[in-house]
């Protein structure tokens, strides 16, 4: 049998934990799958009234509602999928110890279930677009590779915090104030232009900040401040090269305490 | 490898360092991230050899931290060894026990497609297989139902037909085999033989020794790690016995117990008729009678007798449980009971072992093999093991 069809094999596995982490979720509620598009929906028409009607930090930004959504989408994705798949490895320790099959199986389908839960964030988010008439322009279509980049940017935290957290249980505490920490220090409630211009620069080196720009670039406004449009040539390449490197170093380190799973977990 | 070698293990060892004191927390490992970690290093197995041939089914015996669970977790690739060589040569099933990823919230059809691609099988794979896995499970009318609304004995039924069906060449089976009622188990025999007869392998650990010497080819028993000895499944047994009766002693030194509480002193056989015979007839009532000894009260024994062939395959087997003859309470002394048969078995050699038992036959006082032997003469041409009557009509 050769490496390729043994992966193969697996791809299975992983749309299976998916379906069915996606099904339980609402399992035993009324309204079930509908859910998932009416909780989005419920929490964008609080923000829009906070944000537009008794805020108005948005300023001179057009379309700052759904400026405004899109981050809170992306980065809803990425606190989501970090908090939920740390657990991942330790939760199924029954199943760890008990049947072989690739550990990353289980960091990957959690992934692929909340790629599932953004995709129909994002459903809300085309039908608010047009409602609101913002139209997008072809080159939103880059929007997809921007979409991958903060897949692999997630899995790959993924992967070292849920391999962490096998050996040290604070990890899901640290990773709680980093994560507020992180969640302040991106440009998603406010503009990016009501930073000083030396910190704004800096702010986007984090990929995360660049992912969410990069993407309200493209769907919503050309005012946004992007990576590529601010930082200069030497710096430019860092937000964009990082997701991949935190990702292969993730998986290198994923893989190498995964042989211990069964005797640690 | 030669192409019928199914499993080959050279060398295995599995070393699990067991900290004194476990860092779960940063702070505690940074604290103490410049001292050398202290743990004890404790040897779960060492220097393992054996070879299993392709549709073998091969048993693994030993007390209790013996390291069989270990063993056949390594084999099924969740540990990784520290030592040593692993060849397998065929597809293993990569599980342990039955029913591992099903999810109570889910109904027994979704649970068949998780638990299959949790055993590596693709959802085709599984979908050409459903149906045999329902009947095969005898659960086609609650198919749509959810898990948690199964009886236990329904969980384990759809478990272990999915494990079975899911087609694997190498199956690992630990302490599976007291599952369902007595029907369905008859038919995971049926499916075990069915097994053999396509070149599959079964690995079986239990502790239940009557499957093991009624299934297995060979057994293998472990002590501390170690190999003790791999062999026909009834010889493997009287090791394990053995083994039992030294560390129980081991624990009572100084105590007149140092003996067993109840043992078979003597046995002698001979036909119910003619006490001198030296061969038997066929049909010719045998009886085998056994001479023991109580040295401590003993409430309810169970003794037992089976018969094999000269190729150690057991051939026939009864006690006392089976007849429902309950012995009560006995006291020290001198004792005697006696087996009668009817002899079946066509020319040959045949042994006779014995065997006392404690009241639900999951330990032993006593063990003794090849305790007593008897031929069988007739005047029939050799045509086969036994006989029986029969008769032809014609028209």
């Amino acid at each position: 049998m050769s490496i390729k069809n043994k992966n193969y094999k697996y791809l299975g596995l992983i749309k299976e934990l998916a379906l069915t982490n996606f099904k339980l979720k609402y399992q035993g509620s009324v309204l079930g799958y509908l859910w998932s598009l009416v909780k989005p929906l419920m929490l964008f028409v609080v923000l829009y009234f906070v944000f537009t009607r008794i805020f108005r930090v948005g300023g001179s930004i057009e379309h700052y509602p759904i400026y405004l959504l899109l981050g809170v989408v992306l980065w809803g994705f990425f606190s989501e999928l970090t908090a939920v798949s740390l657990g991942s490895i330790v939760q199924s320790g029954d199943l760890i110890r008990k049947v072989y099959f690739p550990r990353m199986v289980l960091v990957i389908s959690t992934g692929v279930t909340s790629l599932i839960t953004l995709l129909l964030n994002l459903i809300i988010v085309f039908i608010f677009m047009a409602f609101l008439k913002v139209i997008p322009s072809f080159s939103s279509l880059l929007f997809v590779a921007i979409l991958f980049e903060l897949f692999v940017l997630t899995i790959g935290v993924s992967f070292f915090l849920s391999a962490l957290f096998v050996k040290f249980r604070d990890v899901a505490h640290i990773w709680e104030v980093i994560l507020a920490v992180l969640f302040y220090a991106t440009p998603i409630l406010y503009p990016l232009s009501l930073v000083p211009n030396k910190i704004a620069l800096v702010m986007l080196l984090n990929p995360a900040a660049q992912i969410i720009q990069d993407a309200r670039y493209l769907l919503v406004t050309h005012q946004t401040a992007t990576a590529w449009n601010s930082l200069a040539l030497q710096y430019v390449w860092i937000p964009y090269v990082l997701p991949f490197v935190i990702f292969a170093l993730g998986y290198r380190y994923f893989n190498k305490a995964a042989a211990k799973f069964a005797e640690e977990v | 490898m030669r192409e019928e070698i199914a499993i080959k293990v050279e060398g295995l060892s599995k070393y699990f360092r067991v900290p004194h004191e476990k860092h779960t927390s940063l702070k505690s490992a940074a604290l103490n991230i410049f001292q050398k970690r202290k743990y004890t290093v404790f040897k779960a197995l060492q220097d393992i050899n054996f070879e299993i041939k392709k549709g073998e089914f091969f048993g693994i015996i030993g007390r209790n931290g013996s390291g069989k669970s270990t063993l056949l977790k390594i084999l099924a690739g969740i540990y990784l060894p520290d030592k040593g060589k692993i060849e397998i040569n065929g597809k293993l099933s990569p599980f342990l026990e039955l029913g591992v990823g099903f999810n109570p919230e889910l109904t027994a059809r979704e649970n068949v497609f998780l638990g299959g691609a949790i055993l590596g099988l693709t959802r085709k794979e599984i979908a050409d297989k459903f149906d045999a896995i329902v009947e095969f499970a005898e659960l086609e009318e609650f198919i749509d139902m959810k898990f948690k609304n199964f009886s236990s004995g329904m969980q384990v039924r759809l478990a272990f037909s999915l494990a079975v069906n899911a087609h694997a060449e190498i199956l690992l089976m630990d302490e599976v085999l007291a599952v369902g009622d007595s029907n369905f188990q008859a038919k995971c025999i049926d499916k075990f033989i069915e097994y053999k007869k396509e070149n599959k392998t079964v690995i079986l650990v239990s502790h239940d020794l009557m499957s093991i010497s009624n299934y297995c080819d060979r057994a293998m028993l472990l002590e501390k790690g170690k190999v003790v000895l791999i062999e026909q499944p009834k010889k493997v047994i009287a090791r394990y016995y053995d083994l039992t009766v030294k560390n129980t002693d081991k624990n009572s030194i100084g105590k007149r117990s140092n003996k067993k509480a109840i043992y078979i002193e003597s046995a002698r056989i001979a036909s119910s008729k003619d006490e001198n015979k030296t061969h038997y007839d066929l049909f010719e009532e045998i009886k085998v009678s056994l001479k023991y000894k109580v040295l401590k009260e003993t409430t309810n024994p169970v003794f037992g007798i089976s018969v094999y062939n000269k190729a150690g395959i057991l051939l026939f087997a009864t006690n006392t449980k089976e007849k429902n003859i309950t012995i009560g309470t006995i006291d020290p002394g001198n004792y005697k009971l006696t087996f009668y048969f009817n002899n079946v078995f066509l020319d040959g050699v045949y042994t006779v072992s014995s065997a006392i038992a404690d009241e639900n036959i999951v330990s032993f006082y006593d063990w003794k093999d090849e305790l007593v032997n008897f031929k069988v003469y007739t005047n029939l041409a050799n045509k086969g093991i036994i006989e029986t009557e029969s008769r032809i009509e014609i028209g």
